[in-house]
């Protein structure tokens, strides 16, 4: 029984059809990378997943429920978060404000202000300081952390490594190949293929909306993920 | 008019132009309203061309500059209180009347400098105050007498039956220019820039629609507009109190008819007078209910269906009784759903 | 020293006028809404403590534990059935509509209380004019110190829960950026409702004081409205304490025009508040920093 199914989801911005026909399911533990080039859908199906966007056909399944209509506000308790490209911390507010703000509003589990700390130790000494005034790394700590509080059986993570210097990523990624290890269920986008392929457990490639590659990270080739990436083979 | 091979462009369609002859016919017919109606219908109907003024004017300033003011009464008062300054200081009656709109527009310039620098609900309260501090200094003017108020004596020089076929003609006409002058400014440059304005102001800036010149000039026109309402009151009460033409309540009766009728249209501040006219006459003397009763149709309108009843007309049946904005002609066989795309504005 | 007591009363007075104030600039802080009707609210509240005391022989004070409460929930279906569609209609739209709604109230009033002017000072009898007297021109109404109080109370009333409760922060936090609190389980609309409902509780605070203090009737809320927003533009959007500043710069503006001349009171508060405007426009420097402080204060 997978944790998450995915049955053709559509999902529109106005007239574009951003997402058109996606079909996944993801099992416990496992981490997905969602790759593809900018546009072809990997945000959009993300926010889909985590009820910020609107479906226009098809379902979603979290644990046997079907969340396809509830608001993302609703699927938060059930286990879903959503780390969202570009951060989007309250910036006005301090690092322990933008945790607190999401303690409690998920489910009771592991993570709580201590060991999220314990996770991301770069926020320590910056524990009191306004969200806007840090550095990017930082903040996407920061992101990540907010997610977490919520305990999400299900973390979907954006482009967590946009706009970060090479140091930064690395340091973030150091955070969270502990949480992967930990048996989290992870869907994450990433620019970086390489980085992808090494901490997923699966890959799949979008393009203009439609699933044009799927199998597991081992298997998976950077050449074969090349061509789903800009479409050079149809279909799988 | 410019095509690439069948597709163009139209205003006037065969419609629009029965349509703009026949409101000149209804126009010129009441011109002899004096001479064809009762002292009392003249009357009433004076008040109609004021409302349409309130409305049209109103809506010039929300509906194409996106303004919302809750304080247009400074204006209407200010321009009764100029009329009666002016008529105090010799000028004669009809002419006072004009002066006055075109003193307070040259009022509005200092003021709309400093008001349109405010975003969105500063603006409205912000006039307001202006509206109150307009009221308390005109008060201060021993002419008025405080709320005592003062009264337009020169048109005691007039009969009776003159004096409301004077006024009647002097509303017909004020009316007449007005609505002429938005068609106008609607057509012309300044429509462009107010739709785009209207649209998204800041987008409308950075393709070099001087925006706060072109609200300026909104501004300028609706407070002379609101004046000369004023004005024109003024010669139909004779009596001036400034608590009266102060009052809030003008306000008020501008977003009624604006937003029944239709904001951001051309034609729906004059229906929308229309209807304020007709309701007021059957109701008005109800009082306190009927005023209710306006608060909560602007509430609903502004809810429920923020175009009004002209622009409700217009989305399901587009009459395009107007030579106004542009409609693209599509050849034969183009997707007709595009073609509904070229009448979106006004 | 008269002049002295005249600057005492105008600070007492702006005390008062932070009451009315803040609520208006909290829900503009939250939901970036001017409600137009902030003004009628507050006098509704003035007559709901009214008719507790006039029928039911209730003091205030004590009516105030039923009135707050109904304000509230007013707060809420305020939001629910007004605030909520006017936000998705884009930024005329709440002006509109809460401005119909101040006629609806303000005229329903009138036609339950008609045009008699009302008073809450009876309710509380020798408080409402007793003083102490610091010197001959000098005195201290026991009725402007519990305003003054209340004032403060309610300010850093607000500024505690809004910084160290879970509701507090869930607030800020929808302020700050209303589409992604979803994702943290936070649910903005009720959020959205809950502010509503504490602003209009606010009001019902600042009927209480402005029944106490003064009369009113029920066209009374235009004034209220404007001076509430005279407080706070001149005190900085969005901004709790610098209402309080505002409110007592607005009131000594008063009470001082009123020194000069009988006519004065109104007129020094309008004009000022226009100079401060006018001074914002030709002094940029000034304003910014202005500007940059009262957004740090919304989000503080």
């Amino acid at each position: 029984m997978p944790l998450l199914t995915v049955e053709g989801l559509e999902a529109r911005h106005g007239l574009l059809r951003a997402v058109r026909g996606v079909d996944l399911a993801l099992d416990e533990g496992e981490t997905l990378a969602l790759v593809g080039a900018n546009g072809a859908g990997k945000t959009t199906l993300l926010r889909t997943i985590a009820g910020a966007h609107r479906a226009s056909a098809g379902r979603i399944g979290f644990d046997s429920a079907d969340i396809t209509a509830l608001p993302a506000h609703r699927r938060v308790p059930l286990g879903i978060a959503l780390v969202p490209e570009g951060r989007q911390l309250f910036t006005g507010m301090t690092v322990e404000e933008n945790l607190l703000v999401a303690a409690g509003r998920g489910r009771p589990g592991r993570w709580t202000m201590a060991t999220v700390l314990d996770a991301f130790p770069q926020l320590r000494p910056k524990f009191k300081a306004r969200a806007g005034d840090l550095s990017g790394g930082q903040q996407q700590a920061t992101a990540i952390a907010r997610a977490l509080m919520t305990n999400p059986r299900l973390l979907l993570l954006d482009e967590v490594s946009l706009g970060l210097s090479p140091v930064a990523v690395d340091q973030l990624y150091v955070s969270l190949q502990t949480l992967l290890g930990g048996g989290a269920t992870v869907v994450l986008v990433e620019q970086d293929l390489g980085r992808a392929l090494r901490v997923a457990s699966r890959v799949v490639c979008l393009l203009e909306g439609r699933v044009t590659y799927a199998g597991a990270a081992r298997e998976t080739t950077r050449e074969r993920v090349m061509e789903a990436y800009f479409g050079m083979t149809g279909g799988r | 008019m410019s095509g690439v091979g069948d597709l163009g462009v139209e205003r006037w369609t065969p419609r629009a132009a029965v349509f703009v002859a026949a409101a000149l016919a209804v126009l010129g017919g009441l011109a002899f309203g004096p001479a064809l109606f009762s002292a009392a219908i003249t009357e009433r109907l004076s008040a109609l061309f004021i409302y349409v003024i309130l409305a049209v004017m109103w809506n010039v300033l929300a509906g194409y500059g996106g303004l919302v003011s809750v304080g247009q009464q400074a204006f209407f008062g200010l321009g009764a209180y100029v009329a009666v300054r002016l008529s105090a200081a010799g000028i004669s009656v009809y002419p006072a009347l004009l002066l006055a709109a075109l003193v307070v527009g040259g009022l509005a310039l200092p003021i709309g400098e400093v008001m349109l620098r405010l975003s969105g609900g500063e603006f409205a309260i912000g006039m307001w105050v202006v509206a109150e501090l307009a009221h308390l200094l005109v008060n201060l003017d021993p002419l008025v007498q405080g709320e005592t108020g003062t009264s337009l004596i020169a048109l005691d020089a007039f009969g009776a039956a003159a004096r409301r076929a004077d006024t009647y003609w002097a509303a017909l006409a004020a009316m007449a220019f007005l609505l002429a002058l938005v068609f106008l400014m609607l057509r012309g440059r300044l429509g462009t820039a107010l739709q785009a304005i209207r649209d998204d102001d800041v987008a409308a800036a950075s393709i070099g629609v001087r925006v706060l010149a072109t609200k300026r000039v909104v501004f300028v026109l609706a407070a002379a507009g609101a004046a000369l309402a004023g004005a024109l009151w003024l010669a139909t009460a004779i009596t001036f109190q400034p608590h009266a033409y102060f009052s809030v309540q003008w306000t008020a009766y501008m977003i009624f008819m604006t937003l029944v009728g239709g904001l951001g249209t051309f034609e729906g501040p004059v229906l929308g007078a229309v209807l304020f006219f007709i309701v007021e006459t059957a109701f008005g003397a109800s009082g306190v209910w009927y005023l209710v009763g306006l608060g909560a149709a602007a509430l609903g309108f502004a809810l429920f269906a923020p175009r009004g009843v002209w622009g409700a007309f217009a989305a399901r049946f587009s009459p395009r009784l107007l030579p106004l904005g542009y409609h693209v002609v599509l050849p034969a066989g183009l997707v007709p759903a595009l073609g509904k795309k070229g009448e979106e504005q006004a | 020293m008269i002049f002295l007591n005249q600057i005492l009363q105008g600070i007492f007075l702006g005390a008062y006028y932070a009451l009315i104030a803040c609520s208006l600039s909290f829900l503009f802080g939250v939901m970036r809404i001017i409600n137009l009707a902030h003004g009628s609210f507050i006098v509704v509240a003035a007559f709901l403590l009214f008719v507790l005391a006039d029928r039911f022989g209730l003091p205030p004070w004590l009516g105030l534990i039923l009135v707050v409460p109904v304000m509230a929930a007013l707060g809420w279906v305020l939001q629910v059935l007004v605030l909520e569609r006017s936000l998705k209609g884009g930024l005329l739209v709440p002006l509109l509509s809460t401005f119909g709604l101040a006629i609806v109230i303000d005229n329903l009033l009138f036609e339950g209380f008609g045009a008699d002017t009302r008073s809450l000072a009876p309710a509380i009898g020798d408080l409402a004019f007793a003083s102490w007297t610091l010197s001959d021109d000098v005195t201290i109404g026991q009725l402007d110190a519990i305003i003054l109080l209340a004032a403060i109370v309610v300010l850093g009333g607000l500024q505690l829960f809004l910084a160290q409760t879970r509701l507090g922060r869930a607030i800020r936090a929808t302020a700050e950026a209303p589409d992604i609190v979803g994702l943290i389980g936070i649910d903005a609309r009720a959020v959205y409702g809950f502010a509503t409902a504490i602003a209009i509780a606010l009001a019902a605070i600042a009927g209480a004081f402005l029944g106490l203090r003064a009369t009113f009737n029920p066209y009374s809320g235009g004034m209220q409205l404007l001076f509430a927003f005279e407080a706070v533009v001149i005190g900085g959007f969005g901004s709790l304490w610098g209402t309080l500043i505002g409110g007592i710069v607005l009131g000594v503006a008063q009470t001082l025009g009123a020194f000069i001349n009988p006519h004065g009171f109104l007129i020094a508060g309008h004009g000022f508040f226009l100079a401060v405007l006018i001074a914002r426009l030709y002094l940029p420097p000034l304003a910014e920093r202005l500007r940059r402080r009262g957004r740090k204060a919304v989000a503080a």
